[in-house]
């Protein structure tokens, strides 16, 4: 499926996928979305970068192999679930700045909860499509 | 009192650790630990005769009632004492008798658990904290049976007898727990008070039947008797500590225990005294054609349990003097007969009495040991304990308020008595009279460790012969008491009784058990000819039984696990079906509300065919591209109906799944042959039937649930919530992050898995050697 | 259109379990998936189908004004959409490493018989 015409489409595909996908996991709170469709639309845009440019190119891109993510997802949904202990309140008591911010409106503990949901879908549909691509280009080669 | 009961575990399980300490010279310190309890319950002896008893209550679980309930009256005090007495001659002796054995430390751990295990049953106070320990000493019999786990036979030995223990322990709880429904109370002494309810209840009848089966069970009465000569397996100091002394004893504790609660029935009474008559007669004259010397004392055992349920069932105040007079010399010269039957095969290597003969001139002590408990198990006048216990059989036999029964009873005892006075001297006097043959002539003396206990307990038994008013006063009268439930005055006990019935009896019974003795004379032959009876003995009978269930469940298994899946899946799916359908079928006809309905458009009905078309197409297609490609049609049509209904969330996410979906099935499948059909023609119409009816009956369920209202409280709830105290304006999202976090967290914790998964299932790559 | 979605789940589970009583492994698995999706299609009918109202309360309201499509169904549908991806993907792999080893997509290859080792 090496086509330039999908190369270079996926060139500007992939970062646009991402903002999108992060859109969605930003709005999940108030509009439909969410970290589960935003890690799937984020899993999408890589997967199809590793369509058109080989998997290979992708884990370049990627740097570190998608299964690191799943840890550091996990790991900031349980911060978001025992942070409220440390202020005396029960776990997974919604915390929020008293403040908006700009362009992404209120933030509190839940949004980071759904970002570890976010990265943790990523890690996880990456490592499982990532690892069995490679197999099959190493089952070719032999 | 927790703690003596809790010592014995917690060396138990000090053993683990410092097993290899103690098979040095340090092994002396084992001994100490049963001496020191002997000690602390020999100290509650004037207590305790005095007529008070000492109780002691810790919670544990309160909420179920059990809780840590002891109480120590006459009988657990006679039985305490038997216990730690015994239990430290067995340890001292047991110290040489396996010396330099592989699992030497781990010998002694089952001891101490067991010896923990008898002292709860007998000290516990609350019935379910008995039955604990009731099962303890099973499971710690058990491990001794089988303690020669490289032996067969033991290993055999050994599930029979947890087998017939355990099933009685299974009736025992039942019982137990029926106990405290109907009293409301599982507290021993709390339950006498309510004798009259439990007597008069409708259960009454199955109450006391499983609480016989248990008792029977562990005290080896007929017809349950049999797993009692093969837990003979067992090191020689087991047989005579658990199988003898102590352990087979705890039914007749139970029995004697829960006496003053149920025991006021003519239901009880009979049932006890036909039971223990029929074991004590078939056991007694089964030890006469026994060769090998623990086969013979382990039937005399069982006829002496016998003996013991019977005097239970007599009842009368003699009887329950009987039995604590009794269970005291019984356990004193059995115990010795056994430990000294273990010396002869410690050194000998055999125990055949046939073989064995004039050992009485290298091994005196042992000699002299196996001749008084020889003398007191026939009830030698005047000097032996075992002389007091026979005349109080008899005394409670002859004063049995029904004239009738009187000569029918007591001649059920002479005749029983007869053949223990026989088995007695068979096994503790024949291997030592007559020449001594060459083979043996080599033997020497044991260890002292080995001989002088056996010689101690004999000598006690002479002691209480010749004071028999002290172990009256101290010992058996608070255990008689403490059966009868109340406290009537008692005679002394006395050697002497003046020439009356009685002691005409006892002669009588001696002298016929010498004749029976000497005209005896077993051999390998009159053994077989009996073993020829065996077809119909219980014990075939049971292991027949059991034998066909086996054969029975694997003939079952055979049938429905022939190793297909599918085949599985069919009966589950046909069960499933025959189920909801009896459901759908009681719960009456469907009302449907046709105003609830919503009009259909047109786009969505051409969304639902293409997806019936899709779905036409995955069952069908022999292409395994087309069935890939057609199961993403179909995820995307249900995507589409989500749209239509108002579920935006699930329908990106099931949008965005299904494209995954197909490029992980593209990514592996494409690799695949295509299906094959092995099926016939037959079989794809019974499926299609099958499956058609699945759908059918799924359909009505989900109408009928449909027609009914349902609760909106909690998505109400939700909706009323989410922005208010979650500040969320999409509930789906919010109830996703925040109202059930803790889930989507696992479920994430689960996705995470799923992946652990598949990269290492990938990763593992299998040696060349490895495939097949 | 409750009718027909209920003919449609009916229809879904009949294909399902038509398909795990076949022998082939694939058709194992599909058959699985068709019943997941018969499964959410159930629960999203159960709790009541409304048209056009997503359980997202309105940009100027704290409240829902109006009836609202049943949010509980539709997290726990969203929740097994996920979790299926997960198990097709563990299964898709587990088949994978069989047909690798025994060379087959019949499930009657994996039987190797216990007599043999016996």
């Amino acid at each position: 499926m090496r086509s330039p015409i999908l190369q270079s489409a996926t060139k500007y595909l992939l970062p646009i996928l991402l903002l999108f996908s992060f859109f969605l996991l930003l709005r999940g709170h108030y509009y439909p979305g969410g970290g589960f469709v935003g890690g799937l639309v984020a899993s999408i845009a890589f997967v199809l970068h590793s369509f058109s440019n080989g998997t290979e190119a992708t884990m370049r891109l990627l740097k570190r192999k998608p299964l690191s993510l799943i840890p550091v997802g996990l790991g900031i949904s349980v911060m978001s679930v025992t942070l409220p202990l440390l202020f005396g309140l029960p776990p997974m008591t919604g915390l929020w700045f008293e403040q908006p911010i700009p362009v992404i409106g209120m933030i509190g503990s839940s949004l980071f909860f759904d970002l570890g949901v976010y990265l943790v879908v990523i890690g996880v549909v990456l490592t499982i499509l990532f690892t069995i691509s490679l197999d099959n280009n190493l089952d070719e080669k032999k | 009192m927790l703690l003596t009961v809790l010592s014995g575990l917690i060396f138990s399980c000090l053993i683990v650790p410092f097993g290899k300490i103690l098979k040095t010279k340090w092994s002396i310190i084992l001994p100490i630990v049963p001496f020191l309890l002997f000690a602390f319950f020999a100290a509650q002896i004037p207590l305790v005769s005095s007529g008070n008893s000492l109780y002691q209550h810790i919670d544990w679980v309160s909420s179920l009632g059990i809780n840590f309930d002891f109480k120590l009256d006459g009988l657990s005090l006679l039985f305490s004492l038997l216990i730690t007495g015994i239990g430290t001659a067995i340890f001292v002796y047991a110290l040489s008798y396996l010396k330099g054995h592989r699992y030497f430390d781990r010998f002694f751990g089952y001891l101490l658990l067991f010896m923990s295990a008898m002292l709860g049953v007998v000290l516990s106070d609350n019935i379910l904290l008995l039955f604990i320990f009731w099962e303890l000493t099973s499971i710690s019999s058990f491990f001794l049976i089988g303690f020669n786990n490289d032996n067969a036979d033991s290993r055999k030995s050994a599930i029979t007898a947890l087998t017939i223990t355990g099933l009685g322990g299974f009736f025992l709880l039942a019982a137990l727990i029926l106990l405290g429904n109907i009293s409301g109370t599982f507290i021993i002494s709390e339950l006498v008070q309510s004798k009259e309810v439990i007597l008069n209840h409708p259960l009454y009848p199955l109450l006391i039947l499983f609480i016989f089966i248990g008792a029977f069970t562990k005290s080896a009465q007929f017809p349950f008797h049999f797993w009692l000569p093969g837990a003979m397996k067992a090191p020689t100091p087991v047989s005579a500590y658990l199988h003898s002394a102590t352990m087979v004893k705890a039914g007749i504790y139970l029995l004697a225990r829960f006496t003053p609660i149920l025991g006021d029935s003519e239901l009880w009474h009979y049932s006890l005294m036909i039971v223990g008559g029929i074991t004590m007669l078939y056991a007694s004259i089964h030890s006469l054609f026994r060769i090998d010397l623990k086969s013979i004392l382990a039937y005399s055992t069982i006829a002496a349990l016998g003996i013991l349920t019977f005097l239970i069932g007599v009842g009368t105040q003699e009887a329950m003097v009987a039995v604590a007079v009794f269970i005291l010399a019984h356990a004193l010269y059995k115990a010795v007969l056994f430990l000294v039957t273990g010396i002869i095969d410690h050194e000998t290597g055999t125990r055949d009495i046939t073989v064995l003969r004039g050992l009485g001139r290298v091994l005196l002590p042992v000699t002299i040991a196996s001749i008084i408990a020889a003398a007191s198990s026939a009830g030698l006048p005047f000097v032996t304990f075992g002389f007091i216990g026979k005349d109080l059989i008899y005394e409670a036999t002859l004063h049995y308020p029904n004239m009738e029964w009187i000569w029918i009873l007591t001649g059920i005892a002479i005749v029983t008595n007869v053949g223990i006075v026989a088995a007695g001297l068979m096994a503790g006097v024949k291997p030592f009279l007559g020449k001594l043959p060459q083979q043996f002539e080599k033997i020497h003396l044991p260890p002292f460790s080995m001989w002088l206990p056996p010689l101690l307990l004999s000598a006690l038994s002479i002691v209480f012969g010749l004071l028999p008013w002290w172990a009256g006063n101290y010992l058996t009268g608070s255990a008689a008491n403490a059966i009868h439930g109340s406290s009537f005055p008692q005679e002394n006990l006395a050697i002497w009784h003046g020439p009356n019935l009685v002691f005409l009896l006892s002669i009588v019974t001696l002298v016929l058990g010498v004749i029976v003795y000497l005209v005896n004379k077993p051999s390998l032959s009159k053994l077989q000819a009996v073993e020829k009876l065996n077809n119909i003995s219980p014990q075939s009978i049971i292991t027949g039984c059991a034998n066909s269930f086996l054969r029975l469940s694997d003939w079952i298994t055979g049938l429905s696990h022939n190793g297909y899946l599918r085949s599985y899946h069919l009966k589950i799916i046909l069960f499933a079906e025959g189920l909801l359908a009896y459901k759908l079928w009681k719960s009456g006809p469907i009302v449907l509300d046709f105003d609830q309905l919503t009009r259909p458009d047109l786009y969505e009905i051409a969304v639902v065919l293409v997806l019936l078309g899709a779905l036409f197409i995955v069952v069908s297609t022999a292409s395994r591209l087309t069935a890939v490609v057609s199961m993403s049609v179909i995820g995307y049509c249900t995507c589409l109906i989500f749209v239509f209904y108002s579920a935006p969330d699930l329908a990106m996410t099931q949008f965005t799944i299904d494209t995954l979906s197909t490029v992980l099935f593209v990514l592996v499948l494409y690799r695949l042959p295509s299906f094959i059909n092995f099926a016939s023609k037959k079989i794809l119409y019974r499926d299609a039937a099958v499956s058609i009816g699945f759908g059918l009956i799924l359909s009505l369920v989900a109408l009928r649930v449909w027609s009914e209202p349902i609760a909106k409280d909690i998505s109400d709830f939700y909706g009323e919530n989410a922005y208010i105290l979650a500040k969320g304006k999409n509930v789906v999202n919010v109830i996703l992050v925040d109202f059930r976090g803790i889930d989507t967290m696992f479920e994430t914790v689960v996705l995470s898995i799923a992946a652990l998964g598949v990269y290492s299932l990938i990763r593992l790559r299998l040696k060349p050697t490895e495939k097949e | 259109m409750e009718l027909i979605l209920i003919i449609l789940l009916g229809l879904l589970y009949a294909a399902g379990v038509y398909l795990i009583l076949r022998r082939s492994m694939v058709k194992l698995l599909l058959g699985i998936m068709l019943l997941g999706s018969g499964t959410n299609i159930l629960i999203f009918l159960l709790g009541g189908i409304v048209k056009g109202k997503p359980p997202v309360i309105d940009e100027d309201a704290k409240l829902f004004q109006d009836i609202f499509a049943d949010p509980i169904p539709q997290s726990l549908i969203l929740t097994a959409i996920v979790i299926s991806f997960a198990l097709t993907a563990f299964a898709i792999v587990l088949l994978k490493r069989v047909y690798a080893l025994v060379n087959s997509d019949d499930l009657d290859d994996l039987n190797t018989p216990e007599e043999e080792d016996i």
